[in-house]
């Protein structure tokens, strides 16, 4: 294929999937500019590594580079502040079975308040996070997130589940969710 | 099916990803199990939640502007290696560039060649993380000494150097001690001062470097060589007093190297 072939095939694959590479770094940086920067990042190593395809799904593909590349950047963060391993990537896999069921009603009342669904999901560690955004945002299957993710299909649906339950809880919290969180910054002053 | 068989399943269900005949024993269920149900209901709920237009973040149509343009003029880096990707495009094809770009570029280029001497990013990080971490209790000191000649022998076969150690507490920064350190894949030493109530991490390891200076998240990093060592002092103080501190290291270190 020509170089110009080549080059208009990557563009129109990535731009179809943008929305979709910009709504999952956005979800794990929680922040703009960094979700920006991930996708562009992103995007060039996909430019550069394009002819490795080789006719795989490029949604999967080109997610994958931006989960990766997000999270490369969530650790530099991390270590950075001297905080590493706070807040765990690992979360543990099995289903909580002693987890509190909420009324069904009450969830879909209180998730009419998008600000506070938005909050919620910023609340949950980034695996249970990732999972949710691929399963309900992007609409993909399980087999697809674990190729995105690297975990087994098993994992994926555990992660669910506990992403579903965790995410309950958090929307039905009296207080805001997330605003426990605000101590990690403070951690930082104290050490100075 | 029985509710503790179904219920580990019922996620599954709801993503559609059950097979044929495992999903209609859990449709089988259902009706009987009001547990079953609500909690079915409730992931439901969940799911919309999240699914919901009002919290999607569609990509920026600057990023989108921004990026079709990025690969255009990058396209042809991707025929490349990417290591000689970027300097190879180019010179391929110096045509495509005007006169000034190519000749910004090679100025670029060749400071980047010719000044290797600049750290990279993940070292200053890893400085500033140490510096950090060495803050948490009871990590700051594997020997705590005001004795420059009890902090130097300690070193000695820990690991294969010897590092510079000077007392600076008539200067104002005193010598609090030491401590074996990791960082670039190597031991170092740490040497702990204090500046008034901060605390100055001095990690020394073998080895020629040019000067610099670096101010991350709040911290000031300086590098400097002395005795054939690279030596990198961070700390929350002031730029100006850190260096203040360095130059006093350096010229401490050789005015005992004289005596």
């Amino acid at each position: 294929m020509s170089l110009h072939a080549t080059t208009s095939k990557f563009e129109a694959a990535v731009l179809e999937h943008l929305d979709a590479a910009h709504n999952l770094a956005r979800w794990l940086m929680r922040n703009d500019q960094d979700a920006q920067d991930v996708v562009q990042e992103s995007c060039m190593k996909a430019l550069r590594a394009f002819d490795s395809l080789r006719g795989g799904d490029f949604r999967v593909w080109f997610l994958a580079i931006v989960r990766n590349t997000s999270f490369t950047l969530l650790r530099r963060n991390k270590n950075s502040q001297g905080r590493a391993g706070e807040q765990s990537l690992e979360v543990g896999e099995e289903i909580a079975a002693d987890c509190e069921i909420y009324d069904p009603q009450a969830i879909v009342i209180r998730a009419a308040n998008a600000d506070l669904v938005r909050r919620a999901i910023d609340a949950l560690p980034e695996v249970l996070r990732e999972t949710l955004v691929l399963r309900e945002m992007e609409g993909l299957g399980y087999k697809e997130i674990g190729k995105i993710v690297g975990v087994p299909i098993g994992t994926v649906m555990s992660r669910l589940a506990r992403g579903r339950m965790r995410l309950q809880a958090l929307l039905m919290e009296k207080d805001q969710p997330g605003e426990r969180k605000s101590t990690q910054e403070g951690n930082r002053d104290d050490l100075r | 099916m029985t509710c503790d068989e179904a219920h580990p399943l019922l996620h599954a269900y709801l993503d559609d990803e059950l097979d044929i005949a495992t999903a209609l024993q859990i449709e089988k269920h259902l009706p009987d199990c009001p547990k079953c149900r609500k909690e079915l209901e409730a992931a439901q709920a969940v799911q919309r939640a999240v699914a919901q237009p009002a919290i999607y973040y569609p990509a920026p149509s600057e990023l989108r502007d921004r990026l079709r343009q990025a690969i255009r003029s990058n396209a042809a880096e991707a025929e490349t290696p990417p290591n000689a990707g970027f300097l190879m495009a180019w010179w391929k094809r110096p045509m495509a560039f005007s006169g000034l770009a190519a000749a910004l570029l090679l100025i670029v280029v060749s400071v980047a060649l010719f000044l290797p001497s600049h750290a990279p990013r993940g070292q200053i990080d890893e400085l500033v993380a140490s510096h950090v971490r060495s803050l948490e209790a009871d990590h700051l000191l594997d020997v705590q000494s005001t004795d420059q000649h009890t902090v130097k022998p300690w070193f000695a076969g820990k690991i294969d150097f010897s590092p510079p150690v000077v007392d600076l507490a008539a200067e104002g920064f005193p010598l609090v001690g030491g401590r074996l350190d990791y960082l670039a894949q190597k031991h170092v030493a740490a040497l702990i001062y204090r500046r008034n109530k901060h605390v100055i991490n001095l990690f020394i390891w073998p080895g020629e470097t040019e000067p610099e200076t670096e101010a991350t998240q709040g911290f000031n990093l300086i590098r400097f060589e002395c005795k054939g060592m690279t030596c990198w002092a961070v700390s929350d103080v002031n730029a100006g007093e850190l260096q203040q501190f360095v130059d006093l290291f350096k010229t401490q270190k050789a005015a005992s190297t004289r005596s």
